[in-house]
């Protein structure tokens, strides 16, 4: 490997272009009462490229990505988000920014159709008031076209044509996981995050899904960070990955370095103690 | 042979029949597609355009005549294009099975000698890719779906637009030399090159001309009075020949309009929005929507599903052949007021007897439920409605039909996507006899057809009027037949191809100078009616050790009318009793299961489940007795029978990519089952390979009980009678 990590943009080997740092975690710390869920941990996610963040159960992942996306608000820290320092927001207008996420259980509205969830993904694409909403004129009409294309485009990405007009309630957890995924996509957001996508999956479920991902990061040049148990997946897909431990950062790096860095070893397969 | 049949007018290929087209219907449509949720049309003067530029690009890069295009894909516009896009400049299309794994491909790639293939998507690129390692004549390669292909390296590897793109600007300088090699294109030379199945070997490449296609196309248009108003449903794979006259043929030469579907999922629910008016499919296509119906009546309330069979018994009893069947002629002309009115009243005459059917049952069900509480549907059988007693015979028959197409057959039909259809055909495998009853039944014109590949499909057809579940019809114009000796059937026709593309002696094998080709199929003609019976294929009907008739096919065919019985292998050549391998249908047992609370985790479960085999049994007892009525095969009479604990699967090479067992291998793989059916055990342990989706492999084993069935005056004694 002669490509310089370090460097403001680089190319991988396999030809994408990885950009500058988009979001930029300084020393956060998350707190619940007495339990430290995150301890002071720093890492970065540049432009284009798959993060990954591991760990063992009860690590601080997920709260690690409810952080990013403005769910939870860090006692200690700051989050830097392209360039500037991100003041305190409400979810939504963290959403507004470019971000879209997905759901470690699911979170889709059960008893809407395929479509009509993933364009509830398109939903800070609309202006439309209630007025024009109710006599379908104007902006509405238009907008709802353009949307609907949109979530058209997704689908076919996502080749879920076949269950478009189903309710999602009867559709199987695979499935169900690829249509939060098309929702969070309609978004067209510039940052994805991804918690647990691949979690009860069987193998071909998961091929199909690590492709998707690929795939999105490729067309669309989505940046990418996910939460994954499956190492072989995280190895595969990501460009860095982040480790995490009882809250703590203990790996940081490309997915060869992680692989061989003792800590991890131990965090993951137990340290003898004789 | 056929040589002294003239060229149809001046149109003697099909890029001159797509200039026949562009202007005579160059503004309507000639292909639809559904992309992004909505059917996407292109007129005939547009896919014109759209053909001339990807000709153009081809030339651009270099395409020779008489090169070989292979193309890979599912049923799109685009790929249809690339077919006579290539034919246009003078070469020959090749389409190819998509789901093939890379070593057919890589056969019939490298048999083919293709200097150019055009891949769907990047799944066919990737197969490609793969082959092109071991061979070396694949110069350029096209896709037409960018999805993750962009990394590539893009060498020679061109996106179908791009190359659409160049070939348009190129036009001025290519006009001439492109202008010149449509006009070479007479009606003999090659229009399309088809690989055969391979039921028996490698696939051979059936080279057909433009003669034996638009030949073909012409007589089975005008057969059937297709017209310019015709919608179809192109789904089948495009390597298959019928797909080819259906969707290019025949498109071609009526000018009709041919539907692409989304992507195979969405099959049902495309079918539904188009409506096709001329269908084609598989048996196994009509049995799998007549099993899904059935289970979905089963799951309906107590009166919808009493109203359905009361009618579907009623139309099952011929009334549905009488007044059912769509009118043979079709009019573009404006309908008089006398047919109007005619037409409004008795559409009147069947919802009021609709309506009254429903609520006269409606009351007695009330009634019925009452006395009967949860078992109703058991004892509650639907009535017709009192106001047709008003009329005497046949008349109430007829308004019985018109109130049974309000209520039952006209919305059945629609579900099911068949509501406009006029013509339909089924052929490849013999058809339930339930089964076409039941779309017959509802006003649907199913008919059967027998070809072949080699004879640019249709040897025989039935006419409308003449349709029987049996008999695969009289030989189609233009066609003549004769048997042999020994049972065989051969053909002469303006359809029998040209050769097997470097294959000489395959070629002096099938067809002889006289230009009459082997079906290696054995039949007869019927004497009421003149109606062909195909037996069986002619080499596999054998001898038994005592000299008896023994016609697999024959058997197992009985066997899969039962909707248990997704496919059965009987064997007997040589020995002293018949035994079969039965696959049951995951679909109709699964439901069985279901609603029996019989628990299962697996196909293998199901498959070796007691009550399973008894129900499979009974099945293969009653097989017996029918068999037994025929004097000739009575010795094909199945004594013992197992469960396969997997289903026949093309990926393991247990069956042709048209779904078409093959028998040699099937009793190589399982010897040990076989010896164990004729060695008297009562059950047996087999483990067998298995290859997934993906290519990779794996191993399932099982230990299969062995049944013996009861058989009807025969000589063997194995089983008590």
């Amino acid at each position: 490997m002669t490509t310089d990590m370090n460097a403001d943009s680089y190319v991988t080997e396999d030809g994408r272009t990885i950009g500058p740092v988009v979001m930029d975690l300084k020393n956060i710390t998350l707190r619940f009462g007495g339990v430290v869920a995150i301890k002071d941990i720093s890492f970065n996610i540049r432009e284009g490229e798959i993060r990954a963040i591991i760990g063992p159960n009860g690590a601080g992942k997920s709260s690690m990505l409810n952080v990013i996306s403005g769910f939870y608000k860090p006692q200690e820290g700051e989050v830097w988000f392209r360039g500037s320092k991100r003041p305190q927001m409400k979810p939504y207008q963290v959403a507004q920014q470019g971000l879209a996420r997905t759901f470690q259980n699911i979170a889709l509205f059960e008893g809407m159709t395929v479509l009509d969830n993933i364009m509830t993904g398109r939903l800070n694409k609309m202006n439309a008031n209630l007025f024009q909403q109710a006599i379908w004129k104007g902006k509405a009409e238009k907008e709802e076209l353009e949307n609907r294309e949109a979530c058209e485009k997704v689908i076919d990405f996502l080749e879920i044509q076949h269950i478009r007009k189903t309710p999602v309630g009867r559709l199987p957890y695979g499935l169900k996981k690829r249509v939060e995924l098309a929702r969070a996509l309609a978004a067209e957001p510039s940052l994805l995050l991804l918690d647990e996508p691949m979690a009860g999956m069987n193998v071909e479920e998961k091929e199909d899904m690590s492709r998707f991902i690929l795939d999105m990061n490729d067309e669309f040049g989505t940046t990418i960070a996910l939460i994954e148990h499956d190492m072989g997946v995280v190895m595969d897909l990501s460009d860095r990955v982040v480790v995490m431990d009882y809250g703590k950062k203990i790996g940081d790096g490309t997915p060869d370095e992680v692989r061989n860095n003792q800590d991890v070893i131990d965090a993951y397969l137990g340290v003898s103690h004789d | 042979m056929a040589q002294e049949l003239a060229p149809a007018g001046a149109f003697a290929s099909i890029p001159a029949l797509l200039a026949r087209n562009v202007k005579e219907y160059g503004d309507r449509p000639a292909y639809r597609e559904k992309e992004f949720g909505i059917w996407q049309s292109w007129t005939w003067a547009e896919a014109a355009e759209e053909i001339q530029n990807l000709a153009m690009g081809l030339l651009a890069l270099g395409i020779n005549r008489g090169d070989h295009v292979a193309i890979i894909g599912r049923n799109r516009p685009a790929h249809y294009w690339a077919m006579v896009a290539a034919q246009k400049v003078g070469a020959v299309p090749v389409p190819l099975y998509q789901d093939a794994v890379v070593d057919e491909m890589e056969y019939v790639l490298e048999h083919c000698g293709a200097r150019f293939v055009v891949c769907g998507d990047q799944e066919q690129v990737d197969k490609v890719i793969e082959v092109q390692d071991k061979i070396h004549h694949i110069e350029h390669v096209l896709y037409y779906d960018k999805r993750g292909l962009r990394k590539y390296d893009h060498s020679h590897l061109h996106w179908y637009v791009d190359i659409q793109e160049e070939g348009r600007v190129a036009h001025a300088r290519l006009e001439d030399e492109m202008a010149a090699r449509e006009a070479e294109l007479d009606y003999d030379s090659t229009c399309v090159m088809l690989y055969t199945s391979g039921t028996t070997g490698r696939p051979k490449g059936v080279v057909l001309s433009n003669r034996n296609i638009i030949e073909s196309a012409k007589n089975s248009s005008e057969f059937d009075n297709l017209g310019v108003n015709e919608d179809i449903l192109a789904y089948l794979p495009m390597a298959w020949v019928g797909d080819f006259i259906f969707s290019l043929g025949q498109a071609m030469w009526t000018g009709f309009c041919v539907n692409c579907p989304e992507s195979a999922d969405t099959l049902m629910s495309d079918l539904r929005e188009i409506g096709p008016t001329y269908y084609f499919a598989p048996p196994r296509v009509f049995e799998t929507q007549l099993t899904n119906v059935m289970i979905r009546m089963e799951d309906s309330g107590d009166l919808k599903y009493a109203i359905f069979h009361h009618f579907m018994d009623f139309a099952k009893g011929g009334a549905g052949e009488k007044h059912g069947m769509p009118k043979r002629k079709v009019t573009t002309q404006k309908k008089t007021l006398e047919q109007k009115i005619r037409h409004g009243f008795n559409y009147a005459m069947g919802i009021g007897f609709a309506a009254e059917t429903i609520i006269e049952n409606g009351i007695r069900l009330a009634f019925a439920k009452l006395r009967h509480g949860k078992n109703v549907r058991k004892h509650f059988k639907a009535k017709d409605p009192i106001g047709l007693n008003l009329y005497g015979g046949a008349l109430k028959e007829y308004f019985k039909y018109r109130c049974g197409d309000v209520l039952v057959y006209g919305p059945l039909k629609d579900t099911l996507g068949f509501g406009r259809i006029r013509v339909g055909y089924t052929a490849g495998e013999a058809i339930g006899p339930e089964i076409f009853a039941f779309y017959r039944s509802m006003g649907i014109n199913l008919k059967q057809l027998y070809g072949q590949t080699e004879a640019t499909v249709f040897i025989t057809v039935q006419p409308d009027g003449e349709v029987r579940n049996d008999t695969v019809g009289v030989p189609a114009p233009g066609v003549e037949v004769r048997i042999e000796d020994n049972g065989e059937i051969f053909y002469r026709s303006p359809g029998t191809f040209v050769e097997y593309y470097n294959n000489p002696e395959s070629t002096a094998d099938t067809k002889d100078p006289e230009g009459w080709v082997a079906t290696g199929d054995a039949g007869f003609f019927d004497k009421k009616n003149g109606h062909l019976r195909i037996i069986d294929r002619a080499k596999d009907v054998g001898k038994m050790a005592d000299g008896r008739m023994f016609a697999p096919k024959y058997v197992e065919n009985k066997l899969k009318f039962y909707p248990d019985i997704l496919e059965a292998v009987v064997f007997g050549n040589d020995r002293n009793m018949c035994t079969a391998f039965i696959n049951i249908d995951l679909t109709a047992v699964g439901n069985w299961a279901e609603r029996n609370n019989v628990a299962y985790a697996s196909y293998q479960e199901l498959a070796g489940h007691p009550e399973v085999l008894s129900t499979i049994q009974e099945h293969v007892e009653t097989v017996n007795k029918s068999v037994a009525e025929d004097e000739m095969l009575s010795g094909c009479q199945i004594h013992r029978f197992l469960i396969l604990h997997k289903e026949l699967d093309a990926d393991d090479g247990e069956m042709t990519r048209t779904r078409k067992v093959r028998r040699k291998i099937v009793e190589e793989k399982y010897a040990p089952l076989i010896d164990a059916l004729y060695g008297g055990k009562s059950e047996q342990y087999i483990e067998t390979e298995v290859t997934y989706e993906d290519g990779r492999k794996g191993s399932i084993n099982a230990t299969l009980e062995i049944r013996d069935a009861v058989v009807v005056g025969n000589t063997q004694g194995m089983a008590a009678e």
